[in-house]
């Protein structure tokens, strides 16, 4: 009967580090769950190059490889040049920077709320940030994105927190299925009055309707700039709270119990989300599924560890959202197709499996 | 109530078990088991946690299809029978019951009359006089207009077995019926069933943790281990040492309840291993 | 059988009154029997009143509707009108030109109660709506199809306005249920995983309607929106018929399988027990909630919150343990009349009248939060 474990044991040993190859070998354990988290980071990050070079050179245009790395650099402005580097450089910046955002945000929401299906978009949080959006430029005509982007900020904290707390209802806290509801009542709640803003004349409804499905086309180009200050804030926010995220992972008791400061770990991931929900909705529109699916194929390869989790899914999220862009340029030519309606036929599936997969558990 | 039959009639065998497969998603849990369930007796199944006991008693009761093998009740392959009947003569505690919030007591244990009533007949004279006695005779009666999440959990165990008393089945299986009571409310319960045993020669079956109840109150002890039978029999036979120690990996010693002369298993522990062991005689003088 | 004798106060045909907490004439207190001929059942007091009250309120709050416009019409002459007598004038106008609209809204607002209520009730989640979980969006995708991709550069019009648009949203609606219950099911439909599924076929087709509002052209655009929002304002015996039609075969369907749903509300394991056959249970009658809550998106657009809120105000009023379904209807019925009437007169332009009902289902959100830990299991 052997009653070997990896990990914890009880009374707790210190692990001790022996270089290797001197001394007994590191517990093959560890060593391989790092190696191969690292080359999962390689991974993507090969990934992301070949993602950029295909959102730069494909297209209704298609631009041959050879001619993308001359756009990039040489300063005469044949039509290419001016295609990769007003058109396409600017989307391809954005769609990382949108993608980072939202996975980053999805797999935060996942931690805190400790379920398998958090993510701003199917909880409400981007239809909040949409919704004050609109308010904020149709309402109150604010036109700038400097302006509406704290519109944004404050539909996805008020979202966010108005989800949370319905989904808390009933005994036990909030399951993964009534967090889901609850964040699909918020949307279609906030998609009403939406709608009912943007009724009142017909200049603001189409202008809205673009924006609403989610795109990366046709944004500014100094959106992108614009929106860096915001995501760089919330990014670092997300990487100081990914330690604490471990430690809530077992719980809030067993957190405090552990020296944890719950409150505070709980509003740095707020604000985190706030941030990067905020301003990823604010340049591109609303956009769900990126968070949901990346943040499952992530922990796939990087564990539980949020530290590793992060990145990883940032990274895997600024890979989906240049390859769905690219999907959506190439399946509908001589149109496109939005990314978000791309995102939303490769996520919908991708939720729908997962859900029969399993039975849907506290994460 | 419905009246009981008497003895003579009712078949011998309840409920049979052949060559019984049975499992969940991928996994197998049990594998080419046979057990008989007599008539008016108390079985308890014991065993160490994942053994299959639960998973047992499910396809006992109709709630888990078997992959291979048969269940037969009363003769006949209980997936056969239409649900209502099987419910009329077969009925089930489950693990962890749920009940929602704002119901009360009297309409839960009405619940029960469920396989009796039809969607004209909703509570006929027959189904108000079941509910009344089984109030009754759990002595639930005065909480009859509670709701049942205001009940502290000994009493909603007992709310829950009047449902079941309610439905007038002549068989009973319970799955962990004192699982997160004090000990107090579970040998209420279980002094419950044994009642229901003596006075109306119901036949049960349950699933049990503690060894000791179950020794007491069981006359029939089923010890389970890794999806197979290991041991059947008296509580005098099946709990010794020896089997404590290949069943649950248990190092104990087994000597005679004072109270009820049943076994009583008494954990050794690691602390005092290698003490000087102690008689029978010597544990009970001391 | 023996045993009678517990029976106390009479034998069939005497209906008797509650006589709780008064020594009580019932064997078992607060489940007073009311039985007549062969049919027996439990008298609640409270749930009659309540639903008996709620018609009321129905008729009057829709007369006042009725009696609105360019030719005001008093409540008594609305009643009289209706029950064939006042002038011939206001006769004409009330059973003609009003009366369409506000029946429409009484009948559509019935449908989305009920359907609120066996959803909520199948899935045991006070949450779950036909609204959240797909109907709806499948019925406006669909419908937004039509609007979008038919009738040429300009607005669909005529035949296409009065009669494609709610086809296709009525066969939109069915077809989400369907795909909902098709990929939920997996050896049996697990409350959890319908409710799962029906999020994500919600997103799925959101997503589409969003992607064709941007396709169409903007009058396209623009009449896709209105409908979108959920207005009676083009109802007329059109609309009537069919939703009629629905309520009255659907309802006693409905009310005849509600016999499963006590049993049901104990967990699938219990139910079983009882002889139920759960899997067949939960499909008829979330079917049946699913094709009402798809006609009444046919007929009126997606008026949400109806379906959501509506059950669970019920269920606390009533003090059951699950939401009543022919209250639900009920209090449906007259939460949609009263936003329709809402809608024409709190503004100088009309509103459409899924607006004022999601204006409506804030303060319950919020009311809902503010309750969070009480418990709000069905």
């Amino acid at each position: 009967m052997t009653t070997a474990t990896t990990g914890s044991s009880y009374p707790p040993t210190r692990r001790r580090r022996r270089p290797w190859p001197l001394g007994r070998p590191r517990p093959t354990g560890v060593g391989a769950q790092r190696s191969r988290r690292i080359g999962f980071l390689v991974a993507l990050l090969v990934l992301l190059a070949l993602a950029v070079l295909a959102s730069i050179a494909v297209g209704a245009k298609p631009i041959p490889l050879g001619s993308v790395w001359d756009a990039l650099w040489s300063p005469t402005p044949t039509e290419d040049n001016l295609v990769v580097r007003t058109l396409r450089l600017p989307r391809t910046v954005l769609g990382i920077q949108v993608g980072i955002a939202l996975g980053v945000a999805g797999a935060l929401m996942q931690g805190h709320t400790r379920n398998p299906l958090a993510e701003p978009g199917l909880l409400g949080v981007s239809a909040g940030s949409a919704f004050f959006v609109v308010l904020g430029i149709f309402a109150f005509g604010v036109t700038s994105l400097y302006g509406y982007v704290w519109f944004s900020f404050a539909g996805a904290f008020v979202a966010s927190v108005a989800v949370f707390l319905l989904g808390s209802l009933g005994r036990g806290g909030p399951t993964p299925v009534t967090l889901a509801l609850a964040g699909v009542a918020v949307s279609y709640l906030l998609r009403g009055l939406t709608s009912a803003v943007v009724l009142s004349d017909t200049a603001t409804l189409d202008a809205y309707r673009f924006w609403d499905v989610g795109s990366l086309a046709g944004r500014d180009v100094a959106i992108a700039g614009q929106i860096t200050p915001f995501l760089l804030v919330g990014l670092l926010l997300a990487a100081i709270n990914g330690p604490g995220l471990n430690l809530l992972a077992l719980g809030e008791d067993v957190a405090r119990g552990l020296g944890q400061n719950v409150t505070l770990t709980r509003w740095t991931g707020l604000v985190a989300i706030t941030l990067l929900t905020g301003a990823a909705v604010a340049a591109c529109g609303p956009i769900a599924f990126v968070g949901l699916v990346v943040a499952h194929l992530a922990r796939f390869y990087t564990g539980p560890d949020y530290r590793w989790l992060l990145p990883a899914a940032g990274l895997a999220g600024a890979v989906l959202l240049l390859v769905a862009d690219v999907v959506g340029r190439v399946v509908a030519r001589p149109g496109e197709l939005p990314v978000g309606i791309v995102l939303a036929f490769i996520g919908a599936p991708f939720f729908v499996a997962l859900v029969r997969r399993r039975t849907m558990v506290r994460l | 109530m419905t009246e009981q039959r008497p003895a003579a009639e009712r078949p011998e065998v309840r409920l049979r078990a052949s060559e019984l497969r049975l499992g969940y998603g991928d996994s197998i849990v049990i594998d080419g088991l046979d057990v008989d369930v007599l008539d008016g007796t108390v079985t308890a199944v014991i065993g160490p946690n994942g053994c299959g006991k639960s998973t047992l008693l499910r396809a006992l009761a109709r709630l888990l299809p078997a992959r291979h093998g048969e269940v037969l009740l009363d003769g006949k392959r209980i997936d056969r029978y239409p649900s209502r009947e099987v419910a009329r003569m077969l009925g089930v505690l489950p693990q962890t019951p749920v009940a929602p919030d704002g119901l009360t007591v009297a309409d839960l244990v009405a619940r029960g009359r469920h396989p009796h009533q039809t969607w004209y007949r909703q509570w006929s004279g027959d189904d108000e006089t079941a509910v009344a006695e089984a109030l009754r005779w759990t002595g639930m009666s005065e909480f009859a207009e509670r709701t049942v999440d205001t009940l502290s959990g000994g009493q909603r165990q007992r709310v829950w077995i009047s449902m079941a008393l309610a439905q007038g089945t002549e068989i009973l299986l319970l799955d962990e019926p004192t699982t997160f009571l004090d000990l107090a409310h579970q040998v209420d319960v279980l002094d419950l069933v044994e009642r229901l045993h003596r006075e109306m020669r119901r036949t049960v079956v349950m699933v049990l943790h503690d060894l000791n109840l179950a020794a007491r109150y069981a006359g029939r002890l089923i010890a389970m281990r890794d999806g197979r039978i290991v041991a059947d029999g008296r509580p005098e036979e099946v709990l010794t040492t020896e089997l404590l120690r290949t069943v649950f990996e248990l190092d104990a010693q087994v000597i005679t309840d004072p109270v009820a002369g049943t076994p009583l298993v008494v954990p050794v522990g690691r602390r005092h291993r290698g003490a000087a062991p102690t008689t029978t005689a010597a544990a009970q003088r001391a | 059988m023996t045993g009678q004798g517990l029976n106390p106060g009479g034998g069939p045909g005497h209906p008797r009154a509650a006589g709780s907490g008064r020594g009580g004439t019932a064997a078992v207190p607060g489940r007073a029997a009311i039985r007549v001929g062969g049919f027996s059942g439990v008298w609640r007091p409270r749930l009659v009143g309540m639903t008996l009250v709620g018609v009321a309120l129905v008729v009057l709050v829709a007369a006042v509707n009725i009696g609105r416009g360019d030719f005001p019409i008093s409540i008594g002459d609305v009643l009289a009108a209706l029950v064939g007598g006042g002038d011939r004038a206001q006769r004409f106008i009330v059973l003609e030109l009003r009366l369409p609209r506000t029946l429409t809204g009484v009948l559509v607002g019935a449908a989305l109660g009920l359907a609120g209520a066996l959803t909520q009730s199948v899935t045991r989640n006070p949450l779950a709506s036909p609204d959240l979980l797909g109907v709806t969006a499948g019925a406006s995708a669909t419908a937004v199809t039509v609007i979008a991709l038919g009738g040429g550069s300009g607005a669909a019009v005529g035949v296409l306005a009065s009669f494609g648009v709610p086809l296709a949203a009525l066969l939109g609606g069915l077809l989400a249920a369907a795909v909902v219950y098709g990929l939920a099911y997996r050896r049996g439909v697990v409350g959890d995983r319908m409710v799962l599924v029906g999020v994500g076929v919600n997103a799925v087709a959101v997503g589409i309607t969003s992607w064709l509002l941007v396709v169409a052209n903007i009058n396209q655009a623009a009449q896709a929106t209105v409908w979108l929002t959920g207005s009676l304002n083009a109802s007329g015996w059109a609309q009537v018929v069919p939703v009629g039609v629905a309520l009255a075969v659907l309802v006693p369907t409905a009310l005849l399988l509600a016999f499963g749903l006590g049993a049901l509300q104990l967990g699938d394991d219990t139910a079983s027990a009882l002889g139920l056959r759960v899997n067949r249970s939960r499909v008829a009658l979330g079917l049946v909630g699913m094709t009402l809550a798809a006609v009444a998106a046919a007929c009126a657009g997606p008026i949400g919150f109806v379906a959501l809120v509506v059950p669970q105000v019920c269920l606390r009023m009533v003090r059951s343990a699950s939401p009543p379904l022919l209250t639900s209807a009920v209090y449906g019925a007259l939460l949609t009349v009263a936003a329709d009437l809402i809608a024409r007169t709190a503004l100088p332009r009309e509103l459409p009248v899924g607006i004022i009902t999601a204006v409506l289902g804030t303060p319950y959100l919020l009311y809902l939060l503010s309750r969070r830990n009480r418990g709000v299991t069905i």
